[in-house]
This record gives structure tokens, sequence and C-alpha cells, in this order.
């Protein structure tokens, strides 16, 4: 029953064309938004135009008079049942944690918390009917600086919590045992550099707005949400609203891209949920993109000091990094672990004698942050190849040298790191090769050598980033280690059907990455169907009742393992079958192409589907066998993987006008083996540019009274095709030591190693001028500005905003000593 | 309430709309064609991009009453009605241009206009050709392969 004849020799290496695309190049989609129910209400919600205020009177009357208003109502409506926002990660036993109402009951502590929300019976009428909901604030002073806030008599953006600071959380390899003591290092120095980077405030901006719809039945609820979390936010549900979870149905269908910024469970989600309750009807809430851009949260900002030692020689004898990261108004469901996984990363691909991290989490009154797009492992490898090329700078040697002569050398692996973790594998050298050989590495710095001579008013800048990530998140050991309330394990199960077709139910939930097509391909190897043949299921708790969901690059190595010891059990199951079947000994038994026979007996042979039917009819089993083709199984790693790879970038920098151009940029990465290269470059091309976004183009602003003033696609300048370049993208395949498929992870990659490669490039054209960092976005006119102050890239324009998460100017430079 | 006579995808619809609508929303909520998107609410994304009297429009910065008596094509009304798939749909999966496929249906629509207005446009023209409208997954470089595909393909003006 099986059709092996059409299948190619290995599924598993191969392009693919997308199981995905055919809905998607269609229209025929299920976005939450397109859902439409019997007697749906429409939700609209209204927020906070303040930073921080109290909140003194709400009038809702005069809203719920308005046409076809259903319910109006404010967190004082719910303020006994609406719990708080759930923050699943208190990274230190002495965690301030402040409350985190959906909606705001007494005050609000950002611009754009929610106050109210109106259910009418279409969108037009509920959004009409937020303007005569009447509010009265008391305004609060805002806190925007996290410096400034830390400060004795600081203003407090949460009252009762009688502080700003959230917490403090540190690792010191001497204290840790990984490696030496860092005040030694730092007493001992010949070489110090010390540098203050800021990683600027960036909002996820997934495609889709994110949009909730629910439906109450009974004690009970089904929830459709643009979410990479389903199951994470059944639990959440539960827990929080208690609601009992068995009662709860939560489906994320087609979801519209993520990068973190899905990954929380929302206010809105509580909001839209008690309504539907309160009011027995399904709700429906789609926030606009102005909307989004204000609530969702927002990712990275850090204030980064670093000091980094080293020999006169160019060896690093020590690391020593500091940083504020700013949590916004709230703690969402990662917002403090996120920063703190930066601790694993700072070290980078290097051997570091001695090192010290320091996080310490602030309070300000702006959108809460959580994950974007590599979390935590962005900002340190950032950091980390941005000081590389400052200690470079200042040893007066080839940054490229100088991180051959620090990095973990092929034949060191497996090797464990100051920080703590075990690489499995890598090979540093090849990438970097390959990638110099791609670029034309020397006749460019020919180039640069002739134009500097020249002064040509257009300068050649070259960029290197080596980077490590650790993906696969995560062991749940370590995940408990780390104060994470939840594990880090995926499930999948596999059923053959009667007929030969084959199911798999996976955890991993998808949102653009291309699941459908890269499990069926590994199915397909390892039970001998067609590719065709194999049916992804994911994405709703009532059919796949297991899973941890889509984050941290782990679906393939976590997922996909889950995937292949599922089949595993399953060949097993068949085997026994078929031994009773052809009355043969199991261990006698070939199992290749879908099909077992019996060792020296031609013609023996049989098919899983031929199997399959034989269990489904149940007339001749082994006895105690259940009467199915099916096998599950949860894979919880022991490590992390480690994908890595040398990015490099040359851009040409206009020195009258301070605009640059991305003229070349390569990427070699190694990701270990690839079940489908067309979707790895495909994240290799989309990562590169959020990366490259951040170094360019993005960054949320806000005024000095906490308005944010990026809220639109206007003013946060998102690229379109007409801002990129087209990348070359090259791979060398260190198989990982630690999974069956040998996979490591690619979602996160190319925006892990971008960023630090643009800047480095901008940093090498104008170092001559005295430049030593352009702050983020590299705008023309902060590059300008650098190189007439020769700093640091000054302030934005508008005089008084505060354009980077608050840190002052003038400490920007750092220096040298 | 207007009156409106439009044409959608073949079929031809005669409906009173709000005169505030707009066609984006007049596509999903009234007509049902949700294949059609909302992205963002400044004109800036593109994800709503629709055929109207044979140029493509940002379906979020037209009123529903503007396209009374033309002729409107969604990414739901191309293609053959066997199924057959038009070629810059074609292009698109062959190229894996897409990845979440939020903004593909505006981008396939984008990317018809832009061939049909250059038939062989070089790479800086078809990244310029499709500025309006943003994709965060893909990086564009397989969208533009995606256009190259379909102009060597030659789409039917």
């Amino acid at each position: 029953m099986t059709a092996t004849g059409e299948r190619p020799a290995a599924e598993i290496g191969q392009s693919r064309r997308r199981k995905e695309d055919a809905h998607l190049i269609t229209g025929r989609t299920t976005w939450t938004d397109n859902l439409t129910l019997p007697g749906m209400l429409h939700l609209a919600i209204l927020r906070s135009p303040m930073a921080h205020a109290r909140i003194t009177s709400i009038d809702t009357s005069a809203a719920k008079q308005r046409p076809g208003v259903i319910g109006v109502f404010s967190g004082q409506d719910f303020k006994d049942v609406q719990g708080d926002v759930p923050c699943a990660w208190p990274v230190t036993e002495d965690i301030v944690i402040p409350p985190a109402p959906p909606l705001a009951v007494a005050q609000v502590n950002f611009a754009g918390d929610a106050v109210a929300v109106v259910a009418a019976r279409s969108k037009a009428e509920a959004v009409d009917a937020l303007e005569a909901i009447e509010i009265e604030y008391d305004p609060l002073p805002p806190v925007l600086d996290m410096e400034e806030a830390l400060k004795e008599g600081a203003p407090l953006v949460h009252e009762s919590t009688g502080t700003n600071h959230s917490y403090t959380w540190a690792f010191d390899s001497g204290e840790a045992g990984s490696g030496g003591s860092i005040d030694e290092a730092l007493a001992g120095a010949e070489v110090t550099v010390k540098r203050r980077f800021i990683q600027q405030r960036l909002v996820p901006a997934f495609m889709e707005p994110r949009s909730t719809v629910v439906q109450p039945i009974g004690e009970g609820v089904t929830v459709w949400s643009a979410t990479q979390i389903p199951h994470v936010l059944r639990v959440l549900l539960a827990l929080s609203l208690g609601i009992p979870e068995h009662k709860i149905r939560v489906v994320a269908p087609d979801v519209g891209g993520g990068f973190g910024g899905k990954i929380i469970v929302t206010p809105e989600e509580f909001i839209t949920t008690l309504v539907a309750r309160r009011l027995g009807k399904p709700c429906k809430w789609t926030e606009s993109r102005s909307e989004s851009i204000m609530a969702a949260h927002h990712g990275r900002d850090q204030i980064q000091d670093l000091t980094i030692t080293a020999t006169r020689d160019g060896t690093i004898t020590g690391l020593d990094v500091h940083l504020y990261a700013d949590m916004g108004a709230y703690l969402r469901l990662l917002t403090p672990g996120v920063p703190t996984l930066g601790a694993f990363m700072f070290n980078g691909i290097y051997k570091i004698p001695a090192y010290r991290f320091t996080c310490e989490g602030v309070f300000t009154t702006k959108t809460p942050t959580d994950a974007y797009r590599g979390a935590g492992r962005p900002e340190a490898t950032y950091g980390i190849e941005r000081i590389m090329d400052e200690l470079a700078a200042e040893l007066g040697m080839d940054p490229l040298e100088l991180r051959r002569r620090n990095w973990i050398k092929h034949e060191e692996f497996p090797f464990t790191t100051v920080s703590g973790l075990t690489y499995d594998s890598g090979n540093y050298e090849a990438a970097t090769d390959r990638a110099l050989e791609l670029i034309g590495w020397d006749e460019l710095g020919k180039e640069q050598a002739e134009r500097r001579s020249r002064n040509d008013p257009v300068q050649l800048g070259l960029g290197i980033s080596t980077y490590t990530e650790m993906c696969g998140l995560a062991p749940s050991r370590i995940l408990a280690a780390l104060r994470y309330a939840a594990g880090g394990w995926e499930h999948a199960s596999v059923r053959m059907l009667p007929t030969g077709k084959v199911e798999l139910v996976t955890g991993s939930t998808a949102h653009g990455q291309g699941h459908e097509t890269a499990f069926s391909q590994i199915v397909a190897d390892h039970l001998g169907v067609p590719f065709e043949d194999v049916e992804v299921i994911h994405g709703d708790t009532q059919a796949v009742p297991r899973g941890m969901d889509t984050y941290g690059s782990r679906s393939l190595v976590l997922g996909g393992t889950a995937i292949v010891q599922a089949t595993d059990k399953l060949v097993a199951k068949a085997r026994r079958l078929a031994a009773h079947m052809l009355e043969a000994n199991e261990d006698d038994l070939e199992f290749a192409d879908g099909k077992f026979g019996v060792r020296g007996v031609p013609d023996s042979s049989m098919g899983l589907g031929d199997i399959a039917f034989a269990a489904f009819s149940a007339h001749d089993l082994p006895e105690g066998m259940d009467p199915t083709l099916e096998a599950e199984s949860t894979f919880d790693p022991s490590t992390f993987s480690f994908p890595h790879g040398t990015h490099l970038c040359a851009v040409e920098v206009d020195t009258e006008t301070g605009r640059t151009n991305i003229r070349k940029y390569v990427c070699v990465d190694d990701v270990g083996t690839p079940i489908n290269p067309l979707i790895v470059e495909g994240q290799v091309h989309g990562g590169v540019t959020q990366g490259i976004a951040q170094a360019l183009f993005e960054e949320a602003v806000y005024d000095e009274a906490g308005n944010l003033t990026t809220g639109t696609f206007v003013d946060y300048t998102p690229p379109s095709a007409a801002d990129l370049p087209s990348y070359t993208t090259d791979r060398t395949e260190t198989p990982s030591t630690t999974n069956p498929l040998g996979v490591k992870g690619v979602g996160e990659a190319g925006t892990i190693a971008s960023t630090p490669a643009v800047i480095n490039a901008i940093v090498d054209a104008l170092r001559p001028m005295g430049v030593n960092d352009i702050r983020m976005p590299a705008t023309p006119e902060r590059v300008w500005r650098a190189i007439h102050g020769a700093r640091g890239g000054g302030d934005r324009a508008a005089g008084g905003t505060v354009a980077y998460g608050g840190a002052s100017t003038s400490t920007l430079d750092g220096g040298t000593s | 309430m207007t009156k409106i006579n439009v044409t959608v995808d073949g079929v031809a619809y005669t409906d009173d709309v709000e005169p505030r609508t707009l066609l984006v929303h007049y596509l999903r909520e009234q007509l049902g064609k949700v294949g059609t998107v909302v992205g963002c609410d400044t004109s800036n994304c593109g994800a709503c991009t629709v055929d109207l009297d044979g140029q493509a429009v940002k379906s979020c910065a037209v009123l529903a009453v503007q396209a009374d008596g033309s002729e409107v094509t969604t990414i739901e009304g191309l293609g053959g009605p066997d199924g057959a798939l038009d070629p810059v749909q074609q292009a698109f999966h062959d190229t894996h241009a897409l990845q979440c496929g939020f903004c593909t249906p505006g981008m396939i629509m984008a990317v018809r206009d832009l061939l049909r207005q250059n038939p062989n446009p070089s790479e800086t023209e078809i990244r310029e050709g499709i500025e309006g409208n943003l994709c965060r997954c893909t990086g564009y470089q397989n969208i533009v392969r995606a256009a190259q595909a379909a102009a060597a393909a030659g789409v039917p003006a």
C-alpha cells in the first residue's frame, strides 16, 4: 500500500518546495482575524495616552449608549477576577515583580497601557465608542532613563514595590569554578579596553497584527490567537484566570510571523477572554498596527558596559560585563530572563580565562520588553564582537588575527567555556576561510587602502562578525537552574493510518518557519514513506495535547529529535507485528524503504501500510498488542546546540552625507546538517535583514513625556526591498553531536550575526577619522555626527528626546586605558 | 449608506456601504474576501494590495465607494478555474519567496503590477518596484528571485 517507488533516496537534504505555500499564495488563509463566529462581538481597547498617571475617574456611561455597543468595561469591572498577566521567569529569589493587571485599575504605567474595552456589534462601532469613554488622569512623573531611575529618590514606576530595581543577576567564573578571577585579570592587565554600547529598543514588527477570538462554551473557552505558544497559553489561562485547564482549547491557526513578539501571554488575550465570558458571546480583538507598535512588547534596550583585558600580544585575559536591561513597565512572560541569557554568550567563540556578568533589570514607564529574535544572544554577540574590534584597534592588530588567536580551534571541541556551557562541535576556521574567499577580502582591503590614500569622500569599511549562539531552548534541568517556571522538552507522535498515510502530531507550533515541510522530510526518511503522504498537525491543543511551542531555534533540534524517536518506536512496534505476520524472528527482519523483509528470504517483504492495516483490522495481533500503529516520544535535551558562522560586510560610507551603502554581505553559517537547504537559506536571509535593520534603520523612540514617537511604520521604518542588498550565503556543515539529526537551529543565527558585522564595517571605515563607535541605528545623521564630532554618533536631531533607552550621552565614549 | 456595484474576482456585487468604509474592509467584512489582509494603518505595508481596474492599489487607501462601477481582482481571483496558479504565484512557490505568508497576497499583486509595467526589470527596478510592500520574514531576496523567475517565464500583460 505504501508507494515507495517515487520516493527519492533521501528526503533530508533536499530543497523541497514548501507544503505550507499552497494556501498562503492563493489567499485561502486562516489568520485569526479571518475568523467569524455567529453572534460574535468586536472589541476595541482604550489605551492610556500618558506614560504614568493615576486614574482618578472613569465614566463609561456615554459609551454604553453608542450605537451597536453591547458592553463597556474598565479595570474596576474585572478587578476581582482578572488576575495578573503572568511572568514565568523570576530570575532571582528576591526579584521584584509588580502587579500587572490586564486592564489598569488605579494607575497606568506606560503610554499604551489598556484602560477600558468596548464590545460592539461591529469593529467600527467599537472603535467609535472609545471616544465616548471619559477618563481623568492625575499625571505622575515619567521614568525613562535607567540610570536615573536607580538613583536614590527617583520617582518610582510602581510605588508599592519601593524601587525601580527588579533584580541583579550575576555570574562570576571565579566563584563558579569555570574560570579564573576577573578582579585578578583586571588588576594585572597589560591592556584594558572599556566601552559602553547601547542596544536600542526595537519593535518585533511581525506582519500579522495580533488577534484573539474567544468563544465561551459552558465553563470553558475556545481561544484562537495569533500566538507562538498555544500550549503555554492554555496552562497560563488556567492558572491565572481559574478556568479549568481541561475546559480550555487553544488554537493557533495561521500565524503571520512572531520573531518572539508572539511568545508571551498578552493582556489582550486575558481581556478578550474576560469580556467573552462576562457577556457569554464570542468576542474578537484585533489590533491596529499603531496599537501593536505601542502596546505589543518591545525587544533589546540595554546599556552594556564592557571591559576586556588582554596581553600585548593579543591574548584575552578577562571580560567583565555589566548590563542595565530595561524591563519597561511590567514583567511579561520572559522579560527578566531575556537579558540574562546573554550571560552564556558574551564569551562568544573565544577562550576567555576570567569572566564576570552582571545584569540589572530596571523598570521604566515604557512598553514592557520581552523576547525579540535572538533574545539576549544578539545583545551579547554585539557586545563581544564590537569590543573585539576595539581591542584590535588598541593593540594595533588585525581584527581577524585577534579573533584567530583567541577562538576555540576545531580540534579543541568539545570545549567547555568560561560561562560553563560545553560546545559540542564547530569549525570557526573553515567558516571564516570560506567567507573571506567569497567576499574577496584581500581585494576589498586593497580598495580600502586605496580610497584612504586618496581621501576619497566615499570610504570603504570591512566588518567581521564571528558568532556562535545557543539554540535548542532548552534543557529542562538548566531552565530549572535559571529559575524558569516550565520545562524545555518537545513532544511528537506519529500515526500510521490504515491506508498507509501518516499523521505527525507535533508540539512545535509553526508561524512561518516551514515545519510542515521539514518535518515531513524527516518522517519520510525515517518511515520510508513519500513526503506527500505525511500530514503535519500542529497548533491546536485539542489535536496536539502536549507541546512547548516555538521559540529559541528549538523546533528542529527538539521537535525534530522527538519525531525521530517517535518514528523509531513506531518502526519497533511494526517490526513486532511484521514478525508475527511473517512468522519470523524479529531479529531476522530488515527495515528499509518502508518495508520489512526477512533476511535471506527474497519476496518476503511487507510494507508499513500493510502492517498498519493489519493493526487496524486487529484480526491477528500478537498477544497484548494494541490495534494501532502509532508511537509518541518526548525529547528533553541534555545541552544546547551551537550554530556558528562568519559574516563579513563591506560598507561604503559617504563621509560628506553620512549615507551608508552595504556593498557586499557574505555569510557562511554552520547550522549542522541542513534538513531543507532552501528553508535554511530563507531563514538566513530574513535573519540577516532583521540584524541589519537594527544596525541601520530601526529604533523605538520616546519623547521626554514618555510618548512613543515611532508609533507607525512611517516612523519606525522597517526596511523595504529598496533599502537592502542581496546577500551571498553559504554553509559549512559540522553536525551537532548531541542529537540524532545533527541539526543546530537556524532561526536566529542571521539576526545574531549581522548587527555587529555592519557596525564594525562602518566604524572600520571611519576609524582613521577618530571614530570608535556609532550608536544604532547608524542613520546618515548619526554617521555624519560621528565623523564631525569623532564621537559615538550623538543624539538624534530632535533635542531632548530619549532616543536610546535613556543612557546619557556624556559617558558614551568610554575610552581606553 | 451608499449603494455600490463592484465586480470582485469575476462576480458582480451590489451592496450598501457606509461612505467611510475602506475597500479592504468591504472586501473582508462584507464579501468575506479574507485572503486580502490588513497589516498597518498608514498605507505603508501594502499587505492589502489588490487590482483595481488593472492597476495595483492599496485597498486600505481606497474607499469602497470609489470602487463603484469598477472591477477588482484579489489574490483569491488569480489563477485558472482548474486551480492552475498564476505565474507569479507559481514563482513565489518555486523560489521560496514567502515564509509566514501574511505579506504574500499584497506582494504577489504588487509584483504582477510591476511586471505589467516593466516585463524585464533589473534587480534594482524590482526592489524599487515593490518598495511599497513590507515583508518581515524573507529579507526580500527570494521575492526578487520570484519576480525575476516570473519575468523569465513571460507573464501575460
